[in-house]
């Protein structure tokens, strides 16, 4: 064959857009299923999924929020979005990196990472913790737990800063996102 | 307060209350309660198929004939997974019916019961929405919400699996038939700006085109008045894809024939040059575009759809309207009408597509020993065309020789499996039809190899004294893969050459039904008319010239103005039509 793996057996054209990452927040029904419904769509129709966090945000009405940040070209992303909007169980779906800008939108994530070590290794972990405002939550002679809270970026810096003193385990919420100001998505 | 009933019993009265006259269905364990329920009352007739898939497929045949919601009722496991086939051919062809599905116990779920699967989970892909109800408070709600939900906005499947406590159970049921849903809420407005930009394109258009589709049958035959109309006052070339035929009549003055892999050179070259291309109701599907690359390079593409998804999921438009096609084209009319500005004649235009229409594209070497497939269905359409006909097919070259020969004038008297391709819809959905419509004269045109895969349907047809005829294009080959292997394969035949066929005849008579067969073109005509008088359900065995293949063909890779023409095709042609890159396409 003239084209090695090509993309799609139609040959659709990839015009090269860059792929942009993108924050969705999805407003569900709260019922048994509904996160199957969302992160089946996503697997059956080949859509990124690069964090995920969901729980019941408002029990009266008995919805949920799931925010969802999620990778891909804008037409991809155009389509990711009408997609999950056409299932039953979504009420909207606000895009909160197209509609508030990459700073826009609030969004945190928190984890808990285990390093062990003994000596240098030790203080420099708890010298970089004290660096990065974690918080220590756990702590044996040879090992510490930290907790910390932030934008998955200042994450990300702080667990690679982790691997060379002693970077043993990791977990991660995942991204809780909002719009700033008075108005809700 | 009203009186308390049983699940069972509410499951039938919101059958009643959304006005379904007939469901078809196969009882088990888990659905007895609703058996019963069935049994004790008279509003609701019940057709007992012989196969599962077979209730999808007739559930699917009356709602697409009639433009109600189809319904069937399966029992749990098996029951349920023997509908999956049924369920996703309607998800693809936006058909709207209605699975009730038993299920174990509600204290058994999870414990891999007898006759347990996770209904919900293995059809959540295959439905638009599904719901396991676990509490006798919510069935009347879900029940409505599933009809609600089964045929608005773009129609499709939806399943209710209830336990059989739940069916058991009592409580208060409400006919909420007239609610909706509180968080499906389909496109209902239409944005009458981007209707005048669509008639201001076609007022500068020099070579436009509309390319229908099914979406134009499931907005109702106002719809496809309103489409009739609509070519009337502009004159503008019409095509439609498998799905839409007979929105746009196929006697009309405007019609160019189908479009796609299969359709006519005219209307494939008038999609290629088009400098404005009208979509409605239709999704750019592969069979159609062909190349998406070269794919009507020079034109400007406006679609019309009622579901955003469709909208630029494969071919970028210039324009789209997220409404129903009914609302669209009488809001076009309303503003053409109010502008009264006279449209272009598009003469040259026509010109150009009359010297595509000699090409003769469906041109067959007409043979005077074997019947020719496509003559078989000519005669058919002339001798039927004047009664009140359904068509319904399997899947395959015959399929495809019947979109093509078969012509439509009519929204709704055609039913076939389109997007998914389903090899034993056809029957089934036949009997469908005769059970909405008991006079009509409803004919499944069938290969040798589809009608073996529910052929046991034949049973339901004899039980319920079915008129359905089945008209078998015996050629005795999967035709269309074997046209695929010649094409791609070096004419390497396997596995598709239909060996020890039944004799079709002493089937028909196994069955309790009668049997036909025509072999020479001679004796066609009386054994068509033939078949037409004779009561109840037919087989006819019309045995074809066996290596007869279906063209014209766009083959895979190649773009609309490079079709594959079948009186001048060579055998080497054929060999060489498909290159590397096209091989890789389904």
């Amino acid at each position: 064959m003239n084209k090695k793996n090509p993309a799609s057996t139609y040959d659709i054209i990839s015009i090269n857009e860059d792929d942009e990452r993108h924050t969705l927040s999805i407003i569900v029904d709260d019922e048994p299923g509904v996160l199957a419904r969302v992160i089946g769509l996503f697997a059956a129709r080949g859509f990124n999924i690069d964090s995920l966090t969901v729980s019941e945000t408002e029990s009266k009405q008995q919805l949920s929020r799931i925010t969802l940040v999620t990778s891909g070209s804008p037409s991809v992303i155009e389509k990711i979005k009408v997609q999950v909007d056409r299932l039953v169980s979504v009420h909207r779906v606000a895009d909160l990196t197209a509609d508030y800008g990459q700073y826009g939108a609030l969004e945190r994530e928190l984890a808990l990472i285990k390093v062990k070590g003994t000596g240098n290794k030790r203080l420099e972990a708890l010298r970089l913790a004290e660096a990065f405002d974690a918080q220590t939550v756990d702590a044996s002679l040879d090992s510490f737990v930290f907790q910390i809270t932030g934008r998955t970026r200042e994450i990300d810096r702080f667990i690679n800063l982790m691997a060379s003193v002693g970077l043993t385990e990791v977990s991660r919420t995942g991204v809780a996102a909002l719009k700033r100001g008075a108005g809700s998505t | 307060m009203g009186k308390k009933i049983t699940g069972a019993e509410m499951v039938i009265q919101t059958l009643h209350d959304q006005g379904v006259e007939s469901v078809f269905g196969y009882p088990g364990g888990a659905v007895l309660p609703i058996y019963d329920a069935i049994f004790q009352q008279e509003n609701v007739k019940h057709i007992l198929v012989r196969h599962e898939q077979g209730a999808s497929h007739a559930a699917e045949g009356y709602a697409r004939s009639t433009g109600n919601v189809g319904v069937l009722i399966v029992t749990s496991g098996p029951g349920a997974t023997n509908a999956v086939t049924g369920l996703t051919d309607a998800l693809l062809d936006s058909i709207p019916i209605v699975c009730i599905s038993g299920q174990v116990p509600t204290h058994l779920i999870g414990t891999d019961a007898f006759q347990e699967a996770d209904t919900v989970g293995i059809t959540r892909a295959c439905t638009k929405h599904n719901w396991l109800v676990k509490d006798i408070k919510d069935l009347p709600r879900i029940m409505h919400e599933a009809f609600y939900i089964a045929r608005s906005g773009r129609p499709g499947p939806v399943l209710v699996d209830i336990p059989k406590d739940i069916q058991f159970a009592e409580g208060e049921y409400e006919n909420l038939s007239k609610t909706t849903h509180k968080t499906y809420t389909p496109p209902s407005t239409i944005d009458s700006k981007a209707v005048s930009a669509v008639v201001d394109l076609m007022q500068r258009a020099k070579r436009p085109i509309i390319y229908s589709g099914g979406g134009i049958i499931n907005s109702g035959p106002k719809a496809s008045k309103l489409l009739q109309k609509f070519v009337q006052k502009t004159n503008m070339p019409i095509t439609s894809t498998l799905m839409g035929l007979g929105a746009y009549p196929g006697s009309g003055d405007n019609w160019l024939g189908m479009l796609g892999m299969h359709g006519t050179y005219e209307a494939n070259m008038a999609m290629h040059d088009c400098d404005l291309m009208l979509c409605i109701g239709a999704r750019f599907d592969d069979r159609i575009t062909g190349k998406i690359d070269e794919f009507s390079p020079k034109s400007k593409k406006v679609h019309v759809d009622i579901d955003a998804t469709s909208i630029n999921k494969n071919v970028e438009v210039d324009l789209s309207i997220i409404t129903d096609c009914g609302k669209f084209l009488n809001e076009a009319l309303k503003i053409m009408e109010s502008r009264n500005n006279k449209f272009q004649s598009f003469d040259s235009w026509w010109k150009q597509i009359d010297s595509w229409k000699k090409v003769n594209c469906l041109q067959y070497k007409a043979n005077s020993d074997v019947i020719m497939p496509q003559y078989a269905i000519q005669r058919l359409y002339e001798l039927t065309k004047n009664k009140d006909t359904y068509i319904t097919t399997e899947v395959g070259q015959h399929q495809m020789w019947a979109a093509q020969f078969y012509k439509f004038d009519k929204p709704n008297r055609w039913l076939t499996s389109g997007g998914l391709g389903t090899m034993g819809y056809g029957f089934p959905a036949a009997n469908g039809v005769q059970v909405a419509k008991p006079d009509a004269l409803v004919i499944d045109i069938a290969g040798d190899a589809s009608i073996l895969m529910n052929i046991q349907e034949l049973s339901t047809a004899v039980q319920y004294q079915l008129n359905t005829k089945i008209f078998i294009l015996n050629n005795s080959y999967m035709g269309m893969v074997r046209q695929w292997q010649q094409l791609l394969h070096g004419n390497r035949i396997s596995e598709s050459y239909s060996d020890s066929l039944p004799d079709f005849v002493k089937l028909a008579e196994a069955y309790g039904a009668t049997g036909i067969r025509a072999k020479k073109p001679a004796e066609l005509d009386d054994a068509i008319l033939e078949m037409i008088d004779t009561p109840g359900p037919v087989i006819f065995d019309c045995v074809v010239a066996n290596l007869e293949n279906c063209f014209p063909m766009i083959p895979s890779g190649k773009a609309h103005n490079d079709m594959l023409l079948g009186d001048n095709v060579s055998d080497e042609e054929v060999a060489n039509a498909i290159d590397d890159d096209g091989k890789i396409m389904v």
